[in-house]
């Protein structure tokens, strides 16, 4: 705690001592005496802005205290007002309404100023102050007048808004410079209308409730404008989400009417007035954070925008402690378990379609989807319902038609886009958005309407060979407000996008060729070794072989035709018919032993048919013997016929050769399957 | 010229039938893979059930850390504080396959997930299994009944059941393994090829890698070797086929980590080793017959065989002697099971307690491979028509797997693919037939002469033309001298073909018989078709973690698992160690990334009993327990509330039985009124303390009022009652999901921490004591 002490009294020295020059001495007593005092060495100060921040921490769970120290506070601001409203400029605002809406997690102050020069010099910007415990979590900030004179009819302009550090202004100060569009003359006024967007102000306090209970958050602000100007008129009204208020401080002119509290009108305050309030009221709005959210958009010239939004979702307000009983959140959903939010409703582009809504275990099934021409709703709910500080992670999805966000001019293509969260209530802590160009795209340059850290990046997918070039975009403190289009520019050439197909295709076809090469190819090394010699002699003697065996073959069907012929000579009587069928067997024996001759011959020639030799000769042997028999058979049966002999005649005769056929039969279909399996 | 314009003709002709058969092949590829996606349509793409979950895990790991860390993974996020050593406990050969997959896809710059490469592993495996049957059967009886088999196996309800897209299981690409390895021996067996025998021996690596069923082939080959002996079939085809196998094989699979050294010291194995020794005696004898005189010859073999016969005796003795020395028997549990079915439930409670290993049911055949069932004997004789060395296989393996899946309700999947194949070639067979003979009969056609009707071939499958042709035909089939491999397996397939067609010309039926018996075969076939489709889409596609039901407003879809996983990833610290009955251990670690105690690769059954005892004891007794164990969450699975009826109230006996197993003060008659495990008025006191009852019960009466079960139709016995010990944290939308948190210990006083020490002190030592028993399982 010393350490703490330590550091932040050189920050501080210049300050007391330019206070004890100042007339109100005992207030500089006060303050250190302030400084001395034990609130201060409290583990949560934070060293560099101890002078706004100091008290603000303290009371963020030492609530009473706020009342009490706030008036000492408030006097030691206005000696520091009083001390630095002759470095400003002449202007004064001379009326500020400011609204804070709470009904949301996050605050949002919209403050009307009017400005007027009361100097002589022109002044062509306005500063803005807030306090550093509230800058940082500033999400966004905007300021809005309205041109022209007539008060209905002026186009409002956003001014720029920059972030200027003033010298010689009292620190924990984060200062904003508005400029003008048009310098103010002297006695001139303007109108500005200041939205400031503040997320992660609102503090659960207790900090830990038990499924039954409510979630009750404490606000805290400066009753009074924080303006390095003199304000002449000023008021506040906050609007909270429901009337239940817990407590609130009460200053001069403080109403409470319903859920609205009303601090104000004040007049003629002094630069740098500062009085603390603090509201404690209850809040069930989820409290939905987004700790992170990675945005994918890939631009496919096939005609999608398919978007994959990452969410790493916590629940931001009080933490859950305690028992989570089912049964309880069943029955009362809206007693046991106030502050939990089961559902968010994401509003997508018109006719965004494919969409899907899963974690990394698979689909979530708990979501509805219904749409018109003019969104497209997604109402989701996580896998389960989410009470104070649980987490939860899944992946939206979906396809946009491309003609719907790609436009092209000037031959540069562009795509526009929304940036932020399509999910209303969700607070971004960091929002990183990835545009994946087409690949062989170039000339690539964003506009987004506010500043943001960006790259570029290569996505390797699908077939890519140098990978698709990324924008990516990162933003932290994003709230609903940052939803606005963006663009990204680049250069694209359509015969890209024959580049993956005919890939493709070349792929196969070279697949196919190669297919086709390797069947045809010899692939054998050495062409003249004596192996493949004999290989190929052994091919061709086996296809020898096999064309023997096939005329064989073609052999035994001729005698089997023959057979039939005779059966229907027996059943026929037809001597006629019987004799043609002879004559076109012998036929056909002829030519098939003139085939069986070359064939013959280069088995006898070739050395590698020695072995098998052999048994083709017996076979043709065999084969040429039953051919004699069967003619033998044949010529009898016809002549028995012919002579008109009894049937039991006939087969007298014949039964001696038939033995002999059939016995031969039986002796060829071995040698065929003997030099088969040979 | 009629020969010129022949050779011409069939060529195109066959060069047709082959882009058709290709083509047909192509479509039963198409077929496997598509009629196995319902489960993807109808639900999602995402993981089933409980093992596939690991695999994925352990395929995630992979794909992220390399084959490296793979093997020397030591994961610490199960079996706490155990832990197990994943690389040298599981068959990798799944990881591999879908990580080989995912590395390819990703080098091509496709970025898909390993999740979505995972998924459709399974479905893609069984069109490539669907391919080696084809090949096998065509091996064993041509082409025709190749492609009937094909198109059986690509959507026989049993094997559908293991891979649905989705269903990422070793046997998804074990079947496929297990068919291929046929394939390659049956191959070499006829074409006697020292290259498929490497190749077998590859295949049978590969089934190693993928599936302990790999013990089926290393057992079924032997004995068909033996019967080819026995039977006077050995060739050195055979010779060939089967040495290199063993060698190369047990080599190989002594490279798998999981299997090791248990590949020459586990029974398993043994009698691949014996038919070893044995088929090298008969090549002895065959070899000295051919060199020897017969008188010489009697000789020899009487010196040979007594030889022969010591060195075996001195082997088996040895074995004998061995195999005595180890308590199971060299066997391991499962093993064991096989061959005494009865074995698993006198012994080893948890593996009776899984359903996949119980005997089937009547039904269940005809559920899982439904006409195949009528099919098979036809087969069995078309085998015998005539006998050949690759029929006989293919009848041994129908025998043996029936055998199997009598024992064992999973081995249904080991015989479907056997039932696929005779089934494909008692159809192709009858519709040869039967074809046959209405094209003999056909007016226009019989003119011609016999042999043409063979022609007409398998009927409903042309391809068969190539293989049953006219003797003109024949003579181009050889024409070109191509590839000798692929002349060989022509030649075979033609010689096949003579053979047949001689008997075929004695085998004509009546026209009006055939017509009728085609058309009563298509309708089988259509039947086939019309249960497959249906048993792929309505039976065996729920992924399980995710329920759905139909009624009256509509499909209800109950996606509670997931939700209790996501929040328990999500909201809980990263080392929280969850304890559940282990069933639900894999999910956990895969899903909600928690470290568990006891998961379903069911290594240490002490383990096991602990967490059965702690979900058996009452409160306290339990939160200690789990206390000892660092449990901080305890979840427990409810279906009480929708009817859900595989919850861990139904499971109960088991833990009960597996915790009294080894902690002998869990007595199931405690738990038991007449006989039965109630929870309704009539049910015990220690039922009602025990822990189970209380987490699945708490609160429940508040929902209705009366507190009624609607799994066990009764309302509960003890209706109110508050934990002192856990704590409710979270409760899925339906109930089915519980989860509860481990109470810190309460402040006492001096008097009472000293009792509580006292017991904590017996309750270990009644633990140690249980865990010196000797466990059964390992």
């Amino acid at each position: 705690m010393i350490t703490t002490n330590q550091k932040t009294l050189p920050s501080f020295t210049p300050l007391v001592s330019s206070l004890s020059l100042s007339p109100e001495g005992d207030l500089a007593a006060k303050l250190n005496l302030f400084l001395a005092h034990p609130h201060t060495t409290n583990t949560k100060l934070k060293p560099k802005c101890l002078n706004f921040q100091a008290l603000t921490s303290i009371s963020s769970y030492s609530y009473p205290q706020v009342k009490k120290m706030g008036i000492r506070f408030d006097l030691f601001l206005l000696s520091v007002a009083i001390l630095w409203a002759p470095v400003l400029s002449d202007l004064v605002l001379s009326k500020v309404d400011r609204r804070i809406d709470l009904t949301s997690q996050s605050v949002r102050v919209t403050s009307t100023l009017k400005v007027e020069n009361a100097g002589t010099n022109p002044v062509s910007e306005v500063l803005l102050a807030f306090p550093d415990h509230h800058a940082k979590n500033l999400a966004y900030l905007t300021a809005i007048t309205n041109e022209g004179k007539g008060k209905t009819k002026g186009s409002t302009v956003s001014l720029p808004v920059e972030v200027v550090h003033p010298k010689g202004m009292p620190p924990a100060l984060t200062w904003y410079s508005l400029s003008l569009l048009k310098e103010l003359g002297k006695g001139e006024s303007v109108t500005l209308d200041v939205v400031a967007i503040f997320t992660h102000t609102l503090r659960p306090f207790p900090e830990e409730i038990t499924q039954a209970e409510t979630q009750l958050v404490v606000f805290q602000d400066s009753a009074f404008y924080i303006s390095p100007y003199v304000v002449k008129v000023q008021s506040l009204s906050v609007k909270l989400p429901e009337p239940k208020v817990e407590s609130y401080t009460k200053l001069e002119n403080t109403k409470i009417s319903g859920s609205e509290i009303k601090y104000g009108p004040y007049e003629n305050l002094p630069s740098f007035s500062y009085t603390p309030i603090a509201i404690h009221f209850e809040s069930n709005k989820p409290f939905a954070v987004a700790q992170e959210l990675v945005r994918e958009i890939e631009i496919s010239h096939w005609g999608n925008v398919q978007v994959t939004e990452h969410y790493n979702l916590i629940h931001g307000g009080a933490q859950s402690k305690g028992e989570f009983s089912r049964l309880d959140y069943q029955a009362r959903p809206h007693v046991r378990g106030a502050s939990a939010f089961r559902n968010l409703v994401a509003k997508l582009p018109p006719r965004a379609h494919s969409v899907y809504y899963r974690d990394e275990i698979g689909n979530i099934s708990t979501s509805h989807l219904w749409g018109d021409s003019k969104k497209t709703q997604l109402e989701i709910e996580p896998r389960y319902p989410m009470f104070g500080g649980w987490r939860t992670s899944f992946t939206i999805g979906y396809g946009l038609p491309l003609q719907d966000f790609l436009f092209q001019s000037e031959g540069k293509r562009f795509l526009n886009i929304s940036f932020g969260c399509p999910m209303n209530e969700v607070v971004i802590d960091n929002l990183i958005v990835k545009v994946v160009l087409p690949e062989g795209s170039g000339d690539i340059s964003v506009s987004v309407p506010f500043p943001v850290k960006q790259w570029q990046e290569a996505k390797l997918s699908h077939l890519d060979l140098v990978g698709r070039p990324v924008v990516v975009l990162e933003k932290t403190n994003v709230v609903q407000e940052h939803d606005q289009h963006f663009q990204v520019h680049y250069k694209f050439n359509n015969l890209s996008l024959l580049r993956e197909p005919l890939m493709l295709i070349s792929g196969f076809f070279f697949l196919f060729v190669t297919c086709i090469i390797y069947m045809h190819a010899d692939l054998t090394i050495s062409k003249s070794s004596a192996s493949y010699v004999a290989k190929l002699q052994w091919d061709e003697v086996q296809a020898a072989i096999q064309q023997v065996q096939n005329i064989i073959n073609r052999c035994l069907t001729i005698h089997d035709k023959l057979e039939a012929s005779l059966r229907d000579l027996s059943r026929t009587g037809d001597v006629q018919a019987c004799k043609a069928a002879r004559k076109a067997a012998d036929s056909y024996l002829k030519e098939l032993s003139k085939e069986l001759k070359p064939l013959l011959a280069f088995l006898q020639s070739s050395p590698q048919a020695a072995q098998i030799l052999p048994k083709v000769e017996d076979l043709i042997a065999k084969e040429r013997e039953l051919q004699e028999r069967l003619m033998l058979k044949h010529s009898t049966v016809v002549d028995c016929y012919e002579k008109k002999l009894g049937g039991r005649e006939i087969e007298n005769r014949v039964s001696s050769i038939q033995q002999k056929v059939t016995a031969l039969r039986q002796e060829v279909d071995d040698l065929l399957e003997i030099i088969d399996e040979i | 010229m009629a020969a010129l314009e022949n050779p011409k003709g069939s060529t195109l002709r066959n060069a047709f039938g082959n882009v058709l058969s290709l083509f047909i092949l192509l479509l039963i590829g198409i077929l496997a893979f598509s009629i196995r996606l319902f489960s993807v349509i109808k639900y999602e793409s995402v993981i089933h059930e409980f093992d596939p979950y690991f695999n994925y895990r352990v395929t995630q790991y992979l794909t992220k850390n390399g084959i490296y860390d793979f093997w020397n993974w030591f994961d610490d996020r199960t079996w706490y504080p155990l832990g197990r050593v994943i690389g040298g406990t599981v068959y990798p050969g799944l990881t591999l396959t879908a990580g080989t997959l995912w590395w390819i896809l990703n080098s091509l710059n496709i970025p898909l997930s390993v999740e979505t490469v995972c998924v459709f592993t399974a479905p893609i495996f069984s069109a490539i299994a669907a391919w080696a049957t084809y090949l096998l059967t065509k091996e064993v009886k041509g082409t025709g009944a190749g492609l009937t088999a094909a198109a059986l196996l690509a959507m026989v309800p049993s094997y559908i059941s293991r891979s649905v897209a989705g269903s990422y299981d070793n046997e998804a690409v074990a079947i496929f393994a297990l068919i291929f390895t046929f394939y390659l021996y049956i191959k070499t067996l006829n074409t006697g090829s020292l290259f498929y025998a490497t190749l077998n021996a590859l295949a049978y690596f590969y089934m190693v890698c993928s599936w302990g069923g790999y013990t089926f082939i290393i057992n079924l080959i032997p004995m068909h070797v033996l019967l080819c002996i026995v039977t006077g079939r050995y060739s050195s085809r055979l010779y060939i086929a089967y040495a290199p196998l063993v060698v190369l094989g047990t080599l190989l699979a002594s490279l798998v980590p999981v299997v090791g050294f248990n590949a020459v010291m586990t029974s398993e194995h043994f009698a691949s080793f014996l038919v070893f020794i044995i088929i090298h005696v008969v090549a002895l004898v065959y070899y000295i017959k051919g060199i020897l005189p017969p008188k010489m010859f009697k000789v020899a073999v009487t010196l040979v065989v007594s030889v022969g016969l010591v060195v075996c005796c001195a082997v088996i003795a040895v074995l004998v002697a061995l195999v005595a020395s180890s308590p199971t028997k060299g066997w391991s549990g499962r093993s064991l099971s096989l061959l005494d079915p009865t074995y698993a439930s006198k012994y080893i409670p948890i593996i009776a307690s899984v359903s996949e290993h119980q005997p089937p049911t009547w039904p269940s055949y005809f559920m899982d491979i439904n006409v195949l069932a009528f099919l098979v004997p036809a087969g069995i004789i078309a085998c015998f028509l005539p006998l050949s060395d690759a029929s006989s296989f293919v009848v041994l393996y129908i025998v043996t797997s029936v055998y199997f899946s009598g024992v064992m309700v999973r081995l249904m999947l080991v015989l479907a693919p056997a039932a696929c194949i005779l089934s494909g070639i008692a159809l192709s067979e009858a519709f040869n037939v039967f074809t046959r003979s209405i094209k003999f009969q056909l007016p226009g056609i019989s003119g011609n002469s016999e042999t043409d009707a063979g022609d007409a071939g398998s009927g409903s499958i042309v391809t068969q033309n190539d293989a049953v042709k006219t003797d003109k035909n024949q003579d181009t089939v050889k024409e070109r001298p191509s590839r000798k491999n692929k002349k060989k397996e022509k030649e075979i397939v033609e010689k096949a073909s003579i053979k047949s067609q001689i008997e075929k010309r004695l085998l004509v039926l009546p026209l009006e018989a055939s017509v009728l018996a085609i058309f009563l075969l298509v309708l089988l076939g259509a039947f086939y078709v019309v249960h497959c489709v249906w048993a792929a889409s309505e039976a065996y596609s729920a992924p399980s973690i995710v329920l759905t039901s139909y009624s009256q407003d509509g499909l209800h879809v109950f996606d509670d698992f997931r939700e209790a996983y996501a929040w328990l990833s999500h909201n809980t610290e990263v080392d929280d160690k969850v304890a559940s009955w282990w069933d639900y251990g894999y999910q956990t670690t895969a899903m909600a990334n928690r470290t568990v105690i006891v998961d379903n690769n069911t290594w240490n059954n002490t383990h096991i009993a602990t967490v059965g005892t702690a979900m058996s004891s009452p409160e306290k007794a339990a939160w200690e327990i789990f206390n000892s164990l660092d449990v901080k969450y305890v979840l427990v699975v409810f279906g009480g509330l929708v009817g859900y009826p595989s919850d861990d109230i139904n499971k109960f006996l088991w833990m009960v039985r597996i915790g009294g197993g080894v902690f002998p003060h869990i007595k199931e008659p405690d738990y038991l009124r007449d006989g039965q495990y109630r929870i309704d008025s009539q049910a015990t006191p220690t039922m009602l303390n025990s822990l189970m009852y209380k987490l699945s019960y708490y609160r429940f009466v508040e929902t209705d009022g009366k507190g009624f079960d609607r799994v066990r139709r009764t309302e509960i016995g003890k209706k109110y009652f508050k934990l002192t010990h856990f704590e409710e944290v979270f409760t899925t939308h339906h109930w089915m999901v519980r989860i509860f948190k481990l109470k810190p210990p309460k402040n006492r006083i001096r008097g009472k921490t000293k009792k509580s020490k006292l017991k904590a002190s017996s309750t270990t030592s009644s633990k140690r004591s249980g865990t010196r028993k000797k466990n059964p399982w390992h």
